[in-house]
């Protein structure tokens, strides 16, 4: 007996959900850029090809880009990112709210609160309001699919984009979603040529302005009665405001509290929270990071407690939950088990036979500043690595060793950026460097794949993410078409070499690129090389393998220095650093 | 929502956290309930601690399980079961492969591995199954299937039948892997505290 074919349920992330949603909505168009934990949104989208066209564009404002395209020929869609991909996005998101969508296109944005796999924790509900344009957030897989087709519906409708956001615990978990029969909405595609509709001149432009305050009127209006805003009445004595995936740790904590769950939370529903608010003897607003409804709440002039007894930072959980309410109450904190602190730390690290490790490895030789970048080879600033000195966001790696060394840095400056994140926003980083006469080295860790999100294609691979097989672009090509006279590839497997490159390079005063290419071994499925042991006989304990942190590597009490060949990824680099040639390849003693 | 079943799944990323998590989830569902799990993605995986939770009932709401309400913890490395060990109930099973996973910390001599794992672990857990799920896997035909030994060892932890546990593990493999997987369950269903 299947559970999935008696009720046409099925178990999905959320991420899978809004990709149905998408489906059932008849959305023909989707692109996006990956981004933790938004990423398995267009992945599942692309397993409805041929119904959806979806890409990975090169970043998150191209990604919007093309969907207005798709949109204003009438085509509806949906853009996928992160939350910090929504600020790359944001200039083409902005004045898309005053041009107004055709097909209905909403920008499906994953927030991180806890930060599990990101740089900063923002609160994408402010662009709502900001860009004056509606935003959904389910608090399960189920309201993920069912308000990504309310939030088309209302983006055609009213003509705006809108934002669909989930978090990290709405995205990566999963229950249970009602399967039903996708219906295309019964528009031609055909872009309809109508200037002072489509081009925000300053003339039409101011137009525009007035028409978002009317727009914004309407959106309230439609709020107030939607679906996805619902009172449900239980004791009247403690009224919740909550939304997201916070409601559901209401449920769990205040099971008799009456709640306002607002699924579609700007612009604000004020009829309804007013409502609300006279049903109820006192209001708590239940929100993950911002104040955001609380704020508001109490600029309607009602009464209301919120951030001074639910935490702001970091995300919520049934447990921080259950705090606060006593808190709330006045009553003492329940005792919650002691968690054990004195473990050894067990973070992230570089795979086994990771390419990056050679590079760092080599960067390691030279007393320089190294300006990092988002992707794998961030976690080349953990020690014994140790490797990367700072990290700000996509493309920062290579524009930042300009303003070092314009500022008189008196050490050499080398930035490190992966390359999907080359493409993403590298170009014109280097770019300037050339055309401001810049001399920093800029190395492209080039494994040949998104690799950190999960292993998405990207300009520099040869499929796309409809399968097709594509031209590969070449990086060297683009920078030597920058300006860039010195351009170089090198094996970061070699370490001699790799050495002798950079020791070159930092002393020309001129710009380098250099590209460290080797395929990511965990995309590839395979191993580098076979497996390596250790000669105990020859081995002087020196540990100077260790300084490549690589986890295949174990040094524990109770057996010694030894390599794991369940790990051991083949790569060779601790057999190239062994002072003593006591590592070989193959299972000698 | 005292009716709610909480399992918590913990390891080392790699270690096959995922489908573990998906086995008992389908298992759930094929028992009739409602199912919600939350994992780990991203830069959690690289070889860092991870956990999965599973919670299963008439009615769920949080994805997310509270300290102290696991009914069942299930690790599939000694330290990762105790790194975790304040989401199990007083009451509550822990199901722990003895498998050591040395930590790059360790290797790098900034922290020690505890030695008194195991000791540490019959005291904090005292309903406790502790073995080698490596070796077990590997009687049942591939090493690779340890997940699935300890996903038979919670099992014993909690009241789904035999048929929805099977049910789900030849719904969430391969076809190829369902009876070395098969199995690997029973071999852990089997194990006594």
């Amino acid at each position: 007996m299947s559970v999935t074919v008696q009720s046409k349920k099925e178990l999905m992330t959320g991420n899978e959900a809004i990709a149905r949603g998408a489906f059932e909505a008849g959305v023909t168009v989707a692109t996006g850029y990956p981004g933790t934990p938004s990423t398995e949104i267009l992945e599942a989208v692309a397993t409805y090809k041929p119904d959806i066209y979806s890409e990975w564009s090169p970043n998150e404002k191209v990604a919007l880009e093309v969907a207005v395209g798709a949109s204003l020929a009438g085509a509806r869609c949906i853009v996928t990112m992160k939350h910090v991909g929504l600020n790359v996005a944001a200039d083409p998101l902005l004045t898309f709210a005053y041009v107004g969508a055709v097909g209905g296109l909403v920008v499906c944005v994953a927030d991180d609160p806890g930060m599990h796999s990101s740089q900063n924790e923002q609160d994408t509900r402010h662009y709502a309001r900001l860009a004056k344009i509606p935003i959904f957030e389910p608090s399960d897989s189920q309201e993920a699919k069912e308000y990504l087709k309310i939030a088309l519906e209302v983006s055609e409708q009213l003509q705006t984009p809108v934002i669909f956001r989930s978090t990290t615990r709405v995205s990566h978990s999963r229950s249970l979603v009602r399967i039903e029969e996708p219906r295309r909405p019964a528009r031609k595609i055909g872009f309809e040529k109508n200037p002072p509709r489509f081009v925000p001149i300053p003339l039409w432009g101011r137009v525009m302005r007035r028409n978002v305050e009317e727009r914004l009127a309407k959106l309230k209006a439609a709020a107030d009665k939607s679906p996805a805003n619902r009172i449900e009445m239980r004791d009247s004595h403690l009224g919740i405001i909550t939304s997201s995936i916070a409601y559901q740790y209401v449920r769990e904590v205040f099971p008799e509290a009456s709640v306002l769950k607002l699924g579609w939370a700007y612009p604000f529903p004020d009829e309804l929270i007013r409502q609300f608010a006279g049903q109820v003897k006192k209001i708590l607003v239940v929100e993950e990071l911002d104040d955001f409804l609380e704020e508001h709440v109490k600029a309607l002039g009602i009464a209301c407690d919120g951030k001074n007894f639910v935490p702001g930072i970091g995300e919520l959980s049934p447990t921080r939950l259950q705090a606060a309410r006593a808190k709330y109450e006045g009553k003492p904190e329940p005792a919650v088990p002691a968690a054990v602190t004195d473990l050894p730390s067990r973070p992230p690290v570089l795979c086994a036979g990771c390419p990056h490790r050679g590079i760092f490895y080599a960067l390691a030789q030279f007393d320089v500043v190294v300006t990092g970048d988002i992707g794998c080879y961030s976690l080349g600033v953990f020690p014994p690595l140790n490797r990367m000195d700072t990290i700000l966001c996509m493309g920062a790696g290579v524009s930042m060793p300009q303003g070092f060394e314009k500022a008189g840095e008196p050490k050499k400056v080398v930035g490190i950026v992966g390359d999907s994140t080359f493409f993403h926003s590298g170009i014109t980083g280097l770019i300037n460097i050339v055309h401001n006469k810049g001399v920093s080295k800029i190395i492209v860790v080039d494994n040949r794949i998104t690799a950190m999100t999960g292993h998405q294609d990207n300009p520099g691979t040869e499929f796309n993410l409809m399968g097709e097989v594509t031209p590969s672009v070449s990086i060297e090509a683009i920078a030597s078409a920058c300006g860039v006279k010195r351009v170089f590839t090198v094996n970061p497997y070699d370490v001699q070499s790799t050495t002798q490159l950079l020791r070159e390079e930092l002393e020309i005063k001129e710009p380098s690129l250099i590209v460290s290419r080797a395929v990511c071994p965990l995309h590839e499925g395979k191993p580098v090389g076979p497996p390596l042991t250790i000669n105990t006989d020859q081995c002087q304990n020196c540990e100077q393998c260790l300084s490549l942190g690589c986890p295949a590597l174990e040094k524990e009490a109770s057996q010694g220095l030894r390599i794991n060949d369940s790990l051991c990824g083949g790569c060779g680099l601790c057999e190239q650093i062994c002072p003593f040639e006591a590592i070989q390849k193959g299972n000698s003693k | 929502m005292s009716s709610v079943v909480n399992i918590v799944l913990a390891g080392v990323g790699g270690q096959g956290i995922l489908l573990a998590s998906e086995i008992v989830a389908r298992a759930a569902m094929a028992a009739g309930f409602e199912v919600k799990t939350n994992e780990v993605h991203g830069m959690a995986q690289r070889g860092g601690s991870v956990i999965a939770q599973i919670r299963y009932g008439a009615e769920v709401n949080s994805p997310l399980v509270a300290t102290g309400s696991a009914q069942v913890l299930g690790s599939l490395e000694r330290i990762e079961a105790l790194r975790f060990a304040d989401f199990l109930a007083p009451d509550g099973l822990a199901v722990v492969s003895n498998q050591m996973v040395v930590p790059v910390t360790v290797s790098s001599g900034s922290a020690p591995y505890p030695a008194d794992a195991e000791e540490r672990l019959r005291k904090a857990f005292p309903r406790l199954l502790y073995f080698d799920a490596v070796a077990l896997a590997t009687a049942a035909g591939n090493v690779r299937a340890s997940n699935v030994v300890v996903v038979g060892a919670l099992a014993t932890g909690l009241k789904l039948p035999l048929e929805s546990w099977q049910a789900a593990i030849r719904e969430a493999v391969k076809p190829k892997y369902v009876e070395l997987n098969l199995k690997a369950f029973e071999l852990g269903w089997t194990l006594k505290a």
